[in-house]
């Protein structure tokens, strides 16, 4: 077999080849993505030409997907904005009214409303919002606790902050620590790393890794462990993907009813005697109490509730309870449902019974190599403690009260917008987040609560339909070729560096923290930062005072050349003293033990036990709603061509996937008079939307797995139309504040709809028309009416 | 000499990788693929079990990347393929290697 030639992929940062200057980097967004592989530049007369998979990167060895391969048509596109616009708040959602500033009239725009609202309201009265996958995480951060003063970071109107919030809360109660699969990832040698073992077994719970490629995990390792390493696969999802096709054994689980499931698997590994007594008894707390939680949970009870074959549960618990070493995959299915910490508890205790943590090709408690804070808690510290007390969530739920929060509440924040309670907020600022088209649930309401803000500002690089809706201010932000940024998430420290210039005026979202940082709290500017000004500045400050574990003297000129640094990998740390502050073994927990039964729960009031609870709209628990609207309904899965909302601009990515999709298996679909590409209306109580008809016996009859994220740039960007925003929004049938006891996992996947065929006597109003005249006419969830409508068993915050 | 492509297609998950990293090396327009993935399922056997597969056929427009190769590069395909299962190289050696790989083809376009 051919190999490519060493010579012409080298491991310094930049050499000349041809015509071509020829840089290494990282890739970490614009376009968004979780992963950051490492990127072959190839630049001439100052345009990048083209782009290759680093095969010098172990990260993701040589390998793109379509997303990083077809980055020039971001990059280089039309609709890309590269220049500040701003807009008279009162002509909100006019294209036309969009004038070209520059950035000094921009920061005076931004100084002047933060300055009048810190004095008329207090600066908490300010919100900055994040989304995912964008290299904005401190830079938001350090933009709302430091330049603006503001305690309110949160996620952009995503209700429960169902994204890895639930799972890293949970986890980091219950393990200490965040545990994720060991694809060989911590280690540089990866496979070759005489240590690794490929796991016997892996169980992929809730994800489709290779399409999602979710939280710094490269998807395909799966396929690498499946192919070199004879993994075995069990699979959890509702739609047979590729990889449940090819797994072991399948488990087509009704949406929402995975706690249940874990809880049944966790009765087979016990009374089938598969657990590790030695691990157990060493290194986990509480297991009596789980083994009596459980005992009531045979295969039978959950396959019922699950609709699924209690032997197919008795072999996955088999199968994995038996494989040593065994890994656990797992997404954000768990994050997206009301009872997400419960259900956290319950999957990943499976790995600790089996003694699976800490071994090669089992969980490994994550870290960062330097330990840099560079997530929403960077600069937090420098907040004033009266601030800090005013975040919105502070006191929503017990968790919360004790401190396990890393931001804002997004209900909590989407309450204060809409009843001024706690106090009034007046102000947000969008960094990288498209939540009217993507993850505000219940959009159209998302859409009113922007339209009450004095003043919105929104970073992104081509005009979205948030943008387009709501913004007032529009920065321009430079794309991954064009910045500069240090990144962990997790293994290993990269340097990601500009080979071209922006695009037109367009700046980095660390180079706009540092100006707004400089500008609006000049005191911190001098004290804390040190006057800085550029990004790779801010990269060092990040080394040198915002790292835990950085090497003595380490400079960001140095980690550029390297472009990426990796750890050394220890395994059974625990053993061995190397988790604990203290230095002691054992696990970073209260009781240095993985807590299967969690003291902390219990002392924050909670069921300090796993456990499964019916979904809050469901045809168990609301009968009467499921006659009217008989299928049910998840959402959120990822596809190839898309990041979330982003790349519908892009040719490329429409020529392979030009509309909204839902699938449906075709008995469903037969039953509603529904053909394949069909456009169908799907609806229920609160909205609905058109997508198009994919008829798959992936589904299982009455499950249906519809798109998020659409919109449509090809057309009108004014109001109403706003790029067809809400013509395929299945947020309009989603519901803010519909979150479990512990205020963090929210349902967006798991609920109730009806499908039909758009005719054209059924197609009007459509959702545009129907939200332009005030949207749809139903009971909202608020604070004070959760308790009647979704639970009795909480508080409210 | 005679080139081809091996591909491990048991292990081919469809992620479109090979169709537009072809696509941006030989510029091709909407609609024209060099390499087009075709699939097989998803459907339940009799015994409960899937079929669901994915292959890479390789158009008349493939010339197996014959520029990069040239300079000692990989086809744009074979580098950046997601589930590393593809292999350009002598037809000999890719058809060893298929004879110990099930569900593997190889093939060899007319440029090969």
């Amino acid at each position: 077999m051919k190999k490519y030639s060493e010579e012409l992929y080298r491991t310094d940062r930049h050499w000349k080849e041809g015509g071509f200057d020829v840089y290494r980097s990282t890739h970490w967004s614009a376009p968004g993505c979780h992963n950051g592989c490492g990127l072959v530049y190839y630049v001439k007369n100052g345009k990048l030409d083209h782009v290759e998979g680093d095969p010098n990167a172990a990260f993701n060895q040589g390998r793109l997907c379509i997303r990083c391969l077809n980055q020039l048509e971001a990059i280089y596109s039309e609709d890309r904005i590269v220049h500040p616009m701003r807009r008279d708040p009162e002509r909100r959602g006019d294209d036309d009214a969009w004038e070209q500033c520059s950035w000094d009239e921009a920061y005076d725009l931004i100084e002047e409303n933060v300055r009048r609202i810190q004095q008329e309201y207090g600066s908490e009265s300010i919100v900055g919002l994040v989304g995912t996958g964008r290299d904005v995480n401190c830079q938001l951060a350090l933009t709302c606790y430091v330049a603006f003063k503001t305690p309110n970071l949160a996620c952009g109107f995503l209700t429960g902050d169902s994204c890895m919030l639930p799972r890293m809360a949970g986890t980091m109660i219950t393990h200490g620590d965040c545990p994720v699969a060991d694809m060989s990832q911590f280690s540089e040698l990866r496979y070759d790393d005489p240590r690794y073992e490929w796991p016997e077994v892996c169980l992929i719970w809730g994800n489709n890794p290779i399409v999602s490629n979710g939280d710094g995990f490269f998807g395909h390792w799966i396929v690498d462990a499946m192919r070199r390493g004879g993994t075995k696969l069990v699979v959890v999802d509702p739609e047979v993907t590729w990889l449940a096709a090819h797994a072991e054994v399948l488990l087509q689980v009704r949406p929402a009813t995975d706690a249940a499931l874990a809880m049944s698997m966790i009765n087979v590994v016990i009374e089938e005697d598969l657990y590790d007594h030695d691990f157990v008894e060493r290194w986990t707390y509480g297991f009596d109490e789980l083994s009596e939680r459980v005992r009531d949970w045979t295969p039978e009870r959950a396959a019922e509730i699950c609709g699924i074959d209690a032997e197919g549960i008795r072999r996955a618990a088999r199968l994995f309870g038996s494989a040593r070493p065994a890994a656990l995959q797992w997404g954000l299915a768990t994050d997206a449902h009301a009872n997400g910490v419960h259900e956290v508890h319950a999957i990943m205790a499976l790995s600790a019974l089996t003694g699976n943590l800490e071994v090669p090709g089992g969980m490994r408690m994550a870290r960062l190599p330097w330990d840099m804070e560079l997530s929403y808690s960077c600069g937090w510290k420098w907040l004033d403690p009266e601030l800090q007390a005013k975040r919105l969530g502070n006191t929503m739920s017990p968790m919360h009260q004790f401190g396990v929060t890393a931001c804002a509440q997004a209900d909590c924040m989407l309450n204060a917008i809409e009843t001024g309670d706690p106090y009034p907020i007046k102000m947000l600022y969008l960094e990288g987040t498209n939540p009217i088209a993507n993850m505000g649930a219940e959009a159209p309401r998302v859409y009113e609560a922007m339209m009450k803000m004095d003043f919105n500002v929104v970073l992104d690089y081509v005009l979205t339909p948030t943008a387009s809706a709501a913004c007032d201010l529009f920065l321009p932000i430079a794309m991954a070729a064009e910045r500069t940024s240090i990144r962990e998430w997790w293994a290993p420290t990269r340097a990601c560096m500009p080979v071209v210039d922006p695009q037109g005026e367009a700046r980095s979202d660390n180079q706009i923290t540092i100006d707004l940082i400089n500008r609006l709290n000049p005191e911190l500017a001098h004290e804390v930062f040190h006057d800085i000004t550029t990004e790779a500045e801010l990269c060092q400050w990040q080394i040198t005072y915002n790292a835990h574990n950085a090497p003595e003297g380490q400079t960001f000129a140095d980690q550029v050349e390297k472009v990426a640094t990796w750890p050394q990998v220890e395994y059974f740390r625990h053993e061995k003293g190397l988790l604990r502050t203290d230095g002691k073994p054992g696990f970073n927990t209260a009781t240095g033990r993985i807590e299967l039964y969690s003291p902390a729960f219990a002392s924050f009031g909670l069921d300090p036990l796993p456990k499964y609870e019916e979904p809050w709209e469901s045809p168990i628990s609301s009968p009467e709603k499921f006659e009217e609207y008989p299928v049910i309904i998840t959402t959120g899965h990822r596809s190839w061509e898309f990041f979330h909302s982003e790349g519908r601009n892009q040719e490329t990515m429409r020529e392979l996937h030009p509309d909204p999709l839902f699938d449906v298996n075709p008995e469903t679909a037969e039953l509603y008079g529904i053909g394949e590409g069909d456009w169908c209306w799907i609806e229920n109580g609160r909205g609905r939307c058109r997508q198009r008809a994919h008829l798959t016996p992936q589904m299982e009859p009455g499950v249906i797995n519809a798109e998020h994220g659409w919109w449509f740039p090809e057309t009108e960007a004014n109001a109403p139309n706003l790029f067809g925003v809400f013509d395929s929004n299945i947020n309009n049938l989603t519901t803010q504040m519909a979150y479990g006891e512990t205020g963090y996992g929210a349902p967006y996947k798991g609920f109730l709809c009806k499908i039909y065929r758009c005719t054209p006597e059924n197609s009007t109003p459509t959702p545009t028309e129907v939200i332009a005249n005030g949207g749809w006419d139903y009971e909202r969830i608020t604070m004070s009416n959760h308790d009647k409508i979704v639970r009795s068993s909480e508080r409210a915050c | 000499m005679t080139y081809g492509l091996f591909i491990d297609y048991g292990y081919c998950t469809g992620c479109h990788t090979c169709e537009v990293a072809c696509k941006k090396e030989h510029h091709l327009k909407k609609g024209q693929w060099g390499i087009h993935v075709l699939q097989d399922g998803p459907r339940q056997k009799e015994d409960g079990s899937w079929e669901f597969t994915y292959i890479p056929l390789p158009t008349s427009l493939c010339d197996l990347c014959g520029e990069r190769v040239g300079v000692g590069r990989l086809p744009m395909c074979v580098h950046h393929c997601q589930a590393g299962v593809m292999e350009f190289g002598e037809l000999e050696e890719l058809v060893k290697l298929q004879s110990r790989t099930p569900n593997s083809v190889v093939f060899r376009p007319a440029v090969g």
